[in-house]
């Protein structure tokens, strides 16, 4: 499949030399009503590394050519996040670097879709909310309005997010993991 | 129990900066003996320009910009103008970028561009509380006069490769972008005197004609107002049109009927300055925004 600028979004994979990659940060910019151009930071889905691209209108993508297998989230260790697949019990391993932020939404045990390149297994699609618990964040002084009404809260998973004010610590909150922010707390 | 919906309830302190704003910006214009217009939003041609594309409405399209109705009015005898509206460029969405957004406009009968910068000085003295505003993290004096610094004084001093390089490569806006605007600082600061070729509805530079009188407002950052003195030659503006739509017929991009009303009219336009403002980037300023998605209340995303 191949992709224009109008395509390009954080989240796309498409094909460099070769290689997938990932958008991990996007802006579409039109300085002085000119000519548009379509900022890219990409990642390596293979070796993880990161750099910047510009690209303007009329450039065209190629997909990257992944297949997706269902599997299930172990654990993490040194080797990376292990996850498995529950019918033949065989595992596939990715490190944190090529996840990205995508390693602070996975839940013990959830199920999720290991995008593989050939035998290697380069990146995972997650569902579109998943659900996890606070474990720091300051109570709200009441009448405390220099900061609006949100406060920073960090998750479970190590993940530093935005949040209303009247989250407690302990509160269990459901995540969106496209745009990584708050949705709603979750009743328990 | 369902909560509220966070994403929206979020933005109510920025909403209403925004409401404060909008009702200061037409205070200082009512002030300024401006009258206010509202013109159609859906209307059969909008000015062929190679980098805007319209959004179709029926037989119609959307408005990109009130500009060609604003003129008209002045043609017709008009004095001061301005005019707060909805416009929309399909495809635009970014960090600073909608699809649909708000622009101000307004226009001087008898003017050039130079009175127009005096004019963004004076508004925002007027909008903002303090001589200074805080945006995401750094200082912005808003002391006035204003810099005014020449695009090609700029690629002098802040790019790779001079100005006439740039456009030879169709690099201009690359470079503007990657090389330029990171050095022009948070201090509001005017880039003036645009190469002609970036410039469809502006009057030449008298004894200049490599350049328009046009210049674009920077604050924070961010590109806030891009302002011209007129052209009001409707034989050259008529050319100019038919070298843009030959351009986007070129690229592929759906036929625009040329707008023969504004045309007509052009010829009895008087010499004016004319001024268009991005009213949520504005707001982006004064609320502390990193993006124009915290500052209208519902974006496309949210629908």
């Amino acid at each position: 499949m191949v992709y224009s600028c109008a395509d390009l979004k954080k989240g796309l994979k498409i094909l460099i030399d070769g290689i997938p990659h990932v958008i991990v940060q996007f802006d579409f910019t039109k300085p002085g009503k000119g000519q548009a151009l379509y900022k890219c930071r990409l990642r390596n889905m293979i070796n993880g590394s990161q750099f910047d691209r510009t690209y303007r209108s009329g450039e065209s993508f190629e997909s990257a050519p992944l297949e997706s297998r269902d599997m299930q989230y172990l654990y993490h260790d040194e080797s990376g996040y292990v996850f498995m697949d529950s019918k033949t019990y065989e595992q596939v391993a990715i490190d944190g670097d090529t996840l990205g932020d995508d390693k602070y939404f996975l839940v013990d045990n959830m199920d999720v879709e290991i995008l593989m390149f050939g035998e290697i297994g380069i990146g995972i699609s997650l569902p579109n909310f998943v659900n996890l618990r606070v474990t720091q964040s300051d109570p709200w002084v009441k009448g405390d309005t220099a900061s609006g009404n949100n406060k920073p809260a960090i998750l479970e998973t190590g993940y530093t997010l935005q949040v209303p004010s009247f989250v407690e610590e302990g509160s269990l909150l459901q995540i969106d993991t496209r745009t990584g922010e708050y949705v709603t707390r979750v009743k328990e | 129990m369902t909560e509220p919906n966070w994403a929206l309830a979020s933005k109510q302190n920025n909403l209403m900066e925004r409401a404060r704003i909008v009702q200061a910006i037409r205070a200082f214009f009512v002030a300024h003996n401006f009258l206010e217009i509202e013109t159609p939003q859906r209307i059969p041609a909008n000015a062929p320009e190679l980098q805007i594309d319209p959004l179709p409405s029926g037989k119609m399209w959307l408005q990109t910009s009130p500009e060609l109705a604003m003129k008209r009015l002045l043609a017709a005898g008009y004095g001061n103008l301005f005019q707060i509206c909805r416009v929309w460029r399909g495809g635009e969405r970014g960090r600073n970028h909608l699809p649909e957004f708000t622009l101000l406009e307004w226009y001087r009968p008898g003017a050039d561009y130079t009175s127009l910068m005096s004019d963004c000085e004076q508004l925002l003295q007027q909008l903002s509380p303090c001589e200074a505003i805080r945006y995401q993290g750094k200082i912005i004096d808003l002391k006035i006069p204003w810099p005014r610094l020449t695009v090609t004084e700029a690629f002098e001093q802040f790019a790779s490769c001079s100005l006439s390089a740039a456009l030879a490569a169709n690099r201009f806006e690359e470079i503007l972008t990657a090389e330029v605007e990171p050095q022009l600082g948070t201090d509001p600061i005017f880039l003036t005197e645009y190469p002609a070729e970036l410039a469809a509805l502006a009057r030449l530079k008298p004894g200049d004609a490599s350049c328009a009188e046009r210049f674009e407002l920077y604050i924070g950052g961010l590109e806030i107002a891009n302002a011209f003195s007129e052209l009001t030659d409707p034989a050259e503006q008529r050319q100019r049109f038919n070298a843009d739509e030959s351009a986007r017929r070129a690229a592929g991009k759906p036929a625009i009927d040329l707008p023969e009303p504004f045309l007509t009219d052009l010829e009895t336009m008087p010499e004016a300055a004319g001024i268009a403002l991005g009213v949520d980037r504005l707001i982006m300023l004064f609320t502390d925004s990193l993006t124009i998605d915290q500052v209208v209340a519902i974006t496309p995303e949210q629908l």
